[in-house]
């Protein structure tokens, strides 16, 4: 008789049928969607991806970080800076502006793993408003006012308008699969399992001989990775930039953790259903302006408090379902 | 001589954060709550006092009177109805909470008050100052921030040290379930904790209001120079916040004077290094 | 059989899913001093804790001079007159022998005990009064617990474990106090694992085991086979 571990259980396998099937459907989006659907559904890819993104640093690495528009920034600043300064092609720039991220968050990291728990949620919203400061020195990118990519810039995504718009659209659909297969990955790794365990006792993780500030040095720099490339990707499409927008604190932390966090924290579903719910209010309720952010931040703090593991939560407990093959049960039998 | 002035304004400045840095700290060695909110509640004391002004026509500082006792109200009820909640093992809750309170708080006041930035006017003390010599001259109110600022920190360790409420505070930061048992209730603590920890933040708000504009969004940089005074003077100690809060101020006068654009840079980069090189801070008390 | 000033009733209690208690059942009468005994894990201080409010209980599985208790919190329980000594001292740390007094005598309730009493009782404390509570040894520290717990002036005094990790002739320096505090007309409910300590000073006995009340009585009236026959379950 042998012992195997198994990931999957019914729901986990009738779930990445469907999203295989939706991943198909959203992949040909472009033959059966207008302009406009089409530029929102790359904001909900980069939403999924920032949320994710998060959910990974602070769900599961216990970093509660409300900087993460840090890497944002960087990543878009780094696009426009090689796209316009060094002349590099500009989707060639997106995975290079993340590398490049990723290594500035190394010493980053270490500054910031100085503080404990609560404090370093405002150390990294202080390294935020420093990186913002810097780019609005920068004059090479017009300093606080913002600047424009070239038109040459532009055309040397494709020369036809309707094309570069399907180019971004797949590389938005392409990287929001990427980061969410690479965060299966890494849950379903040796790592996941640790990850898992800090999560839910870091304590007890630690007496148990896991290595926690290393692992969580290792997600905070991936993190930093994938935010900055997806920030680059926004602020391309985007064209424009200024440091203002590309290290708003609303619009790549508020939003992201209100997304997770009624979405479902520490559950890799969470953040998608939180963007989907996000956009659902958004549509429905941003003619409101500044009392759509007040009720978003109220649904954050009712949910925090009455149904802590959010919307996904509440559903997974219930029914016992996961879309994502993740859990580890022991399987007893011949094979 | 120039430099000197600059130096002399910097001080006289990080008695304002100081102010910020205190109640935060106080809350944090009570409870081990960090408020992200702390900012904006600093801004709600200000348009409280900017509405007090508005209403009954006095000064700025003797609305004083009240917007203290009205923000130590807010304090206890928002403690007991909806922090007490969140505290407990888990880092999240607080963080989160305190995170959609500052959204809920700036978007309010925005609602209310719109973007315009506003200004409390404390009349003809504003441009009194008096002259050390040598060219050197202080602004009385500033002075007068300063020396209230001492006055608080003062205040706040004699409370800590000296008082059978400060032993309390002591008391339920060492053993919160020991001292349930010294008939100690921990959630009437905690939000009396929250009231002068608010009571602090609107002495502070109001000063902020009468040296410069504010507006709804300005909330989020108090809360980081309030932050990096704690982390700069060490944990838990409360004349350590004062030392931190002169350091930052008297680097942003500095960073200021060189270029406009780097007053702010030139805090954060005084903080980081102080991280850098002595991250239990330079007075550094209990470790967080 | 004099009147019980306090009933515990059935109680019960849980630590998650982990049943600690199983109906437990005890009686102490004014002036009266009662010992819990048994093994490690078999629920002599979740007894204490449950009576002084550190956990929740039933309303009416623990009476207190005919008053139901058990469902209020340790803050109220003290308010009205019960006092716990808790296992390992636990002082607080950041404030002196003296505030520690002080503090557990905020509540302000009338009785013999104040500073100068305590002083009296246990006179190296007034010596280490303004020192910081960890910079005294072990047994100092459980004076000050004692008597930080004296000073709200209890009608009730649970006391778990003091003799745990003191040096024997420290205990019997602890335990010679006793008799002095008890004649201040106050009860007594002690959890002990030094059964000799135990039999000695208390009038009566309930040996706890696996959460559940093996054997109890007159301490007089219980042998020493039967004692340990319920102590180890054998």
């Amino acid at each position: 008789m042998t012992v195997r571990v198994e990931h999957s259980n019914p729901s986990s396998r009738v779930g990445v049928v469907i999203v295989a099937v939706a991943f198909v459907l959203l992949a040909a989006a472009p033959w059966w969607a207008e302009r406009a659907s089409l530029r929102l559904l790359a904001e909900i890819y980069a939403y999924v991806a920032l949320a994710s993104l998060w959910n990974l640093l602070a769900g599961y690495a216990g970093l509660v970080s409300v900087g993460q528009q840090a890497y944002v920034g960087l990543g878009a600043y780094l696009l426009f800076a090689l796209a316009m300064l060094a002349g590099i092609h500009p989707l060639v720039a997106i995975p290079i502006a993340g590398f490049t991220a990723a290594v500035i968050s190394i010493p980053v990291a270490a500054l910031m793993f100085r503080l404990r728990g609560h404090y370093f949620a405002i150390g990294s919203w202080v390294m935020a408003e420093v990186f913002r400061l810097l780019a609005s020195q920068v004059s090479a990118l017009d300093g606080g006012s913002g600047t424009s990519l070239p038109a040459a810039v532009v055309l040397s995504i494709a020369s036809s308008r309707q094309m570069r718009e399907f180019v971004i659209y797949w590389i938005a659909l392409a990287q929001a699969v990427a980061i969410l297969g690479a965060i299966v990955w890494l849950l379903r790794s040796r790592y996941g399992l640790a990850l898992t365990a800090i999560r839910d006792n870091e304590l007890g993780a630690r007496s148990n001989g896991i290595d926690v500030a290393r692992i969580k040095y290792v997600v905070y720099v991936a993190v930093a990775f994938g935010t900055a490339m997806v920030g680059a990707l926004i602020f391309l499409q985007k064209i424009r930039i200024s440091p203002d927008t590309a290290f708003s604190v609303n619009d790549w932390t508020a939003f992201v953790i209100f997304i997770t966090v009624i979405g479902g924290i520490g559950r890799i579903e969470g953040p998608i259903v939180g963007t989907v719910v996000f956009f659902l209010l958004r549509q429905t309720l941003a003619d409101l302006g500044a009392i759509y952010l007040l009720i978003l931040g109220a649904v954050a703090i009712v949910v925090m408090l009455k149904a802590p593991k959010g919307i996904w939560g509440l559903i997974a407990d219930r029914f016992g379902w996961q879309v994502f093959p993740l859990e580890r049960r022991l399987v007893m039998g011949d094979r | 001589m120039q430099w000197l002035n600059t130096i002399l304004q910097g001080i006289l400045l990080g008695g304002l954060y100081a102010m910020f840095a205190a109640g935060l700290s106080l809350i944090f060695g009570v409870m081990r709550l960090v408020n992200i909110a702390h900012g904006d509640l600093i801004v709600l004391a200000a348009y409280i006092a900017l509405v007090t002004v508005q209403a009954l026509g006095v000064n700025p500082l003797v609305a004083l009177i009240i917007v203290v006792p009205a923000m130590a109200g807010i304090g206890y009820a928002l403690q007991r109805g909806l922090l007490n909640r969140t505290l407990g093992d888990d880092l999240l809750p607080p963080l989160l909470v305190t995170f959609g309170l500052s959204v809920i708080i700036q978007n309010g006041l925005l609602e209310l008050f719109t973007a315009d930035s506003v200004k409390l006017n404390a009349g003809a003390i504003e441009i009194a100052s008096i002259q050390l010599g040598g060219g050197l001259a202080v602004g009385t109110l500033p002075l007068l921030q300063f020396g209230l600022a001492v006055a608080v920190i003062g205040g706040l360790q004699w409370l800590f040290y000296r008082t059978a409420l400060g032993r309390a505070f002591r008391a339920t930061s060492d053993d919160q379930s020991v001292a349930q048992l010294m008939g100690l209730n921990n959630a009437h603590i905690f939000g009396l904790a929250m009231a002068i920890s608010l009571a602090v933040v609107a002495v502070a708000g109001v000063l902020l209001a009468v040296r410069a504009n504010f507006d709804p969004s300005i909330g989020p940089a108090r809360l980081i120079f309030g932050f990096e005074a704690v982390i700069i003077g060490g944990l838990g100690s409360l004349w350590g916040t004062l030392v931190g809060g002169i350091i930052l101020g008297v680097a942003q006068a500095i960073g200021a004077q060189l270029d406009p654009g780097w007053n702010l840079l030139a805090g954060h980069l005084a903080f980081l290094l102080v991280l850098a090189l002595k991250p239990e801070g330079l007075f550094p008390k209990v470790q967080g | 059989m004099p009147e019980p000033l306090l009933e515990v009733r059935g109680l019960d209690a849980h630590y998650g899913d982990f049943r600690a208690l199983f109906g437990v059942s005890l009686d102490a009468a004014h002036g009266q001093i009662v010992a819990v005994i048994g093994a490690n894990g078999a629920g002599k201080s979740t007894l204490l804790k449950s009576i002084a409010g550190m956990m929740r209980a039933r309303r009416d599985s623990v009476l207190f001079a005919g008053e139901p208790i058990g469902d209020l919190a340790a803050h109220a329980v003290v308010a009205r007159g019960i006092a716990l000594v808790p296992e390992g001292r636990r002082l607080f740390p950041s404030l002196t022998v003296e505030e520690n007094l002080l503090i557990g005598g905020r509540l302000g309730r009338p009785g013999p005990w104040d500073l100068k009493r305590v002083y009296e009782l246990f006179p190296i404390l007034a010596e280490r009064r303004n020192q910081p509570a960890p910079s005294l040894s072990g047994g100092q520290q459980q004076m000050v617990a004692i008597g930080r717990a004296l000073m709200s002036n209890p009608r009730l005094l649970l006391c778990d474990e003091i003799s745990l990790g003191l040096a024997p002739i420290i205990i019997r320096d602890i335990y010679a106090r006793i008799p002095a505090i008890v004649a201040e007309g106050l009860s007594l409910v002690i959890v002990e694992q030094d059964i000799v300590q135990a039999l000695k000073i208390a009038s009566h006995i309930y040996c706890l085991q696996e959460g559940r009340v093996a054997l109890s009585g007159e301490a007089g009236a219980l042998t020493r086979e039967k004692i340990s026959a319920a102590y180890f379950g054998v």
